[in-house]
Order: C-alpha cells, then structure tokens, then sequence
C-alpha cells in the first residue's frame, strides 16, 4: 500500500516506535519482524522445556523466517504472530495436562 | 506392642513376646506373599494398574482370546487377519530377520559380540525388556542396551531408527517368540517413579492433533483410522520391531513412538529420549503375561 | 550372495500353490532420497516361471509394485518333486534366477 506522504512519514513512525517499543507501528519493519519473531522463539522454547512442541509451529516460524528473508516483513510478522500462538497453545496445553491426562487413565 | 491384652491370661511375658514375634514375623510374610511389584505411598500400585487395564481390553473385546492381543490389529479385524495369516507363511520381514541374526553374530573389532553383554548369550531374552537398571536409576530398553554394549565395546552407537537397530531387535525378539512379556518393577522410588511418567505420558494429549495415545488405542482400537486400523494399546510393543508396509522395511520402537508424535504433529523427542523409555516400561509392565510376537508385520 | 527369490510351492493334488518373495528396491523414480535428489527408478520388469520349459506365470511390472514384492499364484499340471525355475529381470538389466523343487 503506497503512502503519498512518503518513507520521511514513515521513517518518523520506526522512530516513534523503536523509541516507544510499540510493535504494531513498527509492524511492517525488520525491527518489527525481529521483535515479533523473538516473542514467538521465546514462547517455543517456553514450549520446549514442557518437551511439547507442534510441527505446526516451526513450521510458522521457518515462514517467517523465509520471508523475512526475502524482505517480505509483513508475510513475516504475520507467520512470526501465528507461531507466537501456536506456541502458546502447545504451552498450555502441557499446563493443562498436567492434571487433565488422568481424565482418560483406565482406572 | 500392646497384643498381650487379648492373649489368654495363662499366657506369660515369655509367651507375650514371643506371640509378639510371631505376629511380626506373619504379618511380614503376609506383606512380602502380596507385594510382588512395589507400592508407592502416594498409592502407585502398577499390579493394580496393569489388572485394571488388562480387564478393560478383554471387556471391550470379550471374543479376542487374551493372547492375541499381542497380534494388533489382526486380532480385530477378521480380513486383515486372513490377509496377514498368509503372509505370516512368507513374511516380509524375513530378510531384515536374516540380517539381523548375522548382525548379532558378527563380532566387535575387539573380538566380543552383543552375546556377551547379554544374559543367556542373548538369546530369547527379549522379554525381560525394558528393565529398570538401579544403578544408573533408569529404564534400560532393549535398543539402549544394544548401543550400550557397542560403546562398552570400543564400538560406535548406531542409529535407533536405523535399519541395523530394527533388524538386531528382530533377530532378538523372534529368539523370545512366544514368551510371556516378563517386566519387572523393583522396590525402588525411582524405578516407580518411571513407571508413573511413563503412564503419564500415555494418558497426556499432545500435538496440535490434541490426541494422547489413549485417544487412538485405549478409546478407539478397531477403528479405522484413515485405511488403518487401530490396535489395542494392550499387546501393543509385543509385536515390536515391525516390518510396515508404509515403511517397506523393519522399524524400531523408537521409529513408532517419533512417528507416532509426528502424526498427532507434536515435535517428536529425541530417540531413546527419558520420556519414550518410560513410555515403554509402562506399556510394557501393563501388557505382562501377553506373548512375544515380534517381529511383527503391519501394514 | 544369498539368491534374492524366495519360493515356497506346495502340490496339492492337481494344483500347485506357489508363494514368492523377491527382495528388490522397486524404486518407482519418484521418491527423493535425504539431500532432495531423485531415487533413479530400479524395478522388476518382468517375473517369469518355469515349470518343464513351460512357463506357467508371467508378470510384467512397472514402478507400482512395492518394495521387495511378494506374488502368490497357483498353476495345474506338476507334481512334488518337480522343478520350478523363476526368474526376474530388472530396467537396469539386471537379473536374478533360482529353481525350487515342489513340495
């Protein structure tokens, strides 16, 4: 989407948000990506140490990877949010487990 | 002791401490004759698990004589098991099972073989595996003590989803054909304590699928999955390794569990892994008494 | 090196019951190997049996049948003791043959 008032605008919003940490500005940056990208990693690994991970989720974050890559920060920051969520998913649901497994235990 | 109020008064303080000692002694009798498998005091009691998850399978199929649980599948489905009856006279696994008897007869660079690590040179021991080793404090798994001996002979590890593993595993448990699954829980915390991770792991749901291993094979053996049928958890490892079709080769158990986790698409662990050693004592120690059909053929 | 044909045949009266396995890749040419390139295509293109100098069974196969493929078939006309000859030749040319008495 082009903006008329051009990349000084928008160069004014990276600074405003690198300064306020605000990611939804910066969302369509690498700054952006990489912050988005790092609270997706944080959450897997968060998952990781639950030993329960999704397939689904790396497969996001190799998406966004990929894409970042390609300096496609939007596909990237969109990939890097649902691995975000996956993440968190798997985390709780090892949480939740923890107690809910007995639900199926033959007894 | 304060037994002596109810002894007949004839009875004197001699006489006291010796029923004293005698009710010790009985009453030690009584626990040991009971207890063959520890109890936990947090009340983990593996006898009462492996009776409870027995009676739910011979419930569930009243018409499935117990001992072919170990046969999967093929003790659900009357075609599949016509159609594996035939091949069973012509197995596929036969040039996997030639390979792994050479494998183990071949000797270390050292000169010893996989015999001498072994009780019984080896040979139709299948059985008494996985063990819990007290010394390290862990599940000790028929493919772990293969690696292990390698390496105790100057050998290196080779892969546990490998054809070599698959076939030395075969040759092994086709040497234990038709003997009972003979897993022990000693009377230690720890050996309990993996026994219940174990069971834990079974029971807990994972993978963005949401499916635990009882959701497939407590909760729906017999039915189809896909073009598959399901198989009862009970019997389930008896039959390892298998020979599957979709592999077009021998597979190891530690193949099954990390596939297994993919297909529910959680990120399966590593081979041999705390988890899927504990994994395999549990389903192991639950399906006691159940023959040795590996290797088995799938499909 | 071992012979890559397994047979088992049984007369019965008149017929002949015969099962075999063969151990072959069968690589259909399809499937790519860990570093992403394809698996050349190696498979049986013709199976034949012989009974007497008569052939009793001829399969012609492509990348459909699976890895070391097993065929069961029965046929008229042998007795136990017979000779049953079989063999096989790939699209690489290469070619395995083994002959089984009847049992």
């Amino acid at each position: 989407m082009s903006n008329s008032l051009g990349a000084p605008v928008r160069l004014c919003w990276v600074i405003v948000a690198l300064l306020t940490g605000h990611a939804a500005f910066a969302a369509n940056s690498e700054a952006g990506f990489k912050a988005s990208y790092a609270a997706a990693d944080a959450a897997e690994k968060q998952a990781g140490l639950l030993r329960n991970q999704w397939l689904v989720t790396e497969a996001a974050l190799t998406e966004a990877r990929k894409a970042a890559e390609k300096n496609d920060f939007d596909q990237a920051v969109a990939a890097a949010k649902e691995a975000e969520a996956l993440a968190k998913a798997s985390i709780y649901q090892a949480t939740s487990e923890k107690a809910a497994w007995k639900n199926l235990e033959i007894r | 002791m304060r037994v002596h109020r109810w002894l007949p008064h004839f009875v004197g303080r001699a006489g006291r401490r010796l029923s004293v000692r005698l009710l010790s002694i009985s009453l030690a009798a009584l626990l040991l004759a009971v207890a063959h498998t520890a109890v936990a005091a947090d009340g983990v009691d593996p006898a009462k698990d492996a009776r409870a998850f027995q009676d739910y399978f011979f419930k569930k199929f009243p018409g499935v004589k117990p001992d072919d649980f170990a046969n999967g599948p093929y003790a659900l489905n009357e075609d599949m098991r016509r159609q594996w009856e035939e091949k069973e006279q012509f197995p596929p696994y036969e040039f996997s099972l030639e390979a792994g008897k050479e494998l183990f007869a071949k000797p270390f660079a050292n000169g010893k073989h996989y015999a001498d690590c072994f009780a019984d040179q080896g040979i139709g021991i299948r059985q008494d595996y996985p063990q819990f080793d007290t010394k390290s404090g862990k599940v000790i798994t028929l493919e772990l003590a293969l690696n292990r001996c390698r390496e105790a002979n100057g050998e290196k590890a080779i892969s546990y989803t490998g054809d070599d593993m698959a076939a030395l595993t075969a040759y092994m448990a086709f040497t234990s054909r038709g003997k009972p699954l003979n897993i022990k829980i000693p009377d230690d915390p720890r050996a309990l304590e993996a026994y219940e991770d174990g069971k834990r792991y079974f029971y807990t749901r994972r993978g963005q699928l949401n499916f635990s291993c009882a959701t497939c094979h407590v909760q729906n053996p017999g039915e189809r999955l896909r073009a598959e049928v399901l198989a009862p958890a009970l019997g389930i490892l008896n039959a390892m390794p298998i020979y599957r079709s979709e592999w077009g080769g021998m597979g190891t158990t530690s193949r099954r569990f990390i596939t297994c986790n993919s297909q529910v698409r959680g990120v399966p662990l590593e081979p041999q892994s705390d988890e899927y050693r504990d994994l395999e004592y549990f389903l192991s120690y639950v399906s006691n008494g159940l023959p040795i059909s590996g290797p088995g053929s799938r499909p | 090196m071992a012979s890559s044909i397994r047979v088992r045949a049984i007369a019965n009266g008149d017929t002949t019951d015969v099962q075999t396995l063969i151990q072959h890749p069968m690589d259909s040419g399809f499937i790519k190997n860990d570093k992403g390139e394809f698996i050349p295509a190696h498979f049986i293109q013709e199976l034949t049996f012989e009974h007497n100098g008569r052939t009793v069974f001829v399969a012609d196969w492509g990348t459909a049948v699976s890895k070391d493929p097993y065929v069961k078939f029965a046929f008229k006309g042998a007795t136990k003791g017979d000779d049953l000859k079989v063999s096989w030749i790939d699209n690489k040319g290469q070619t395995d043959t083994a002959t089984f008495k009847i049992q």
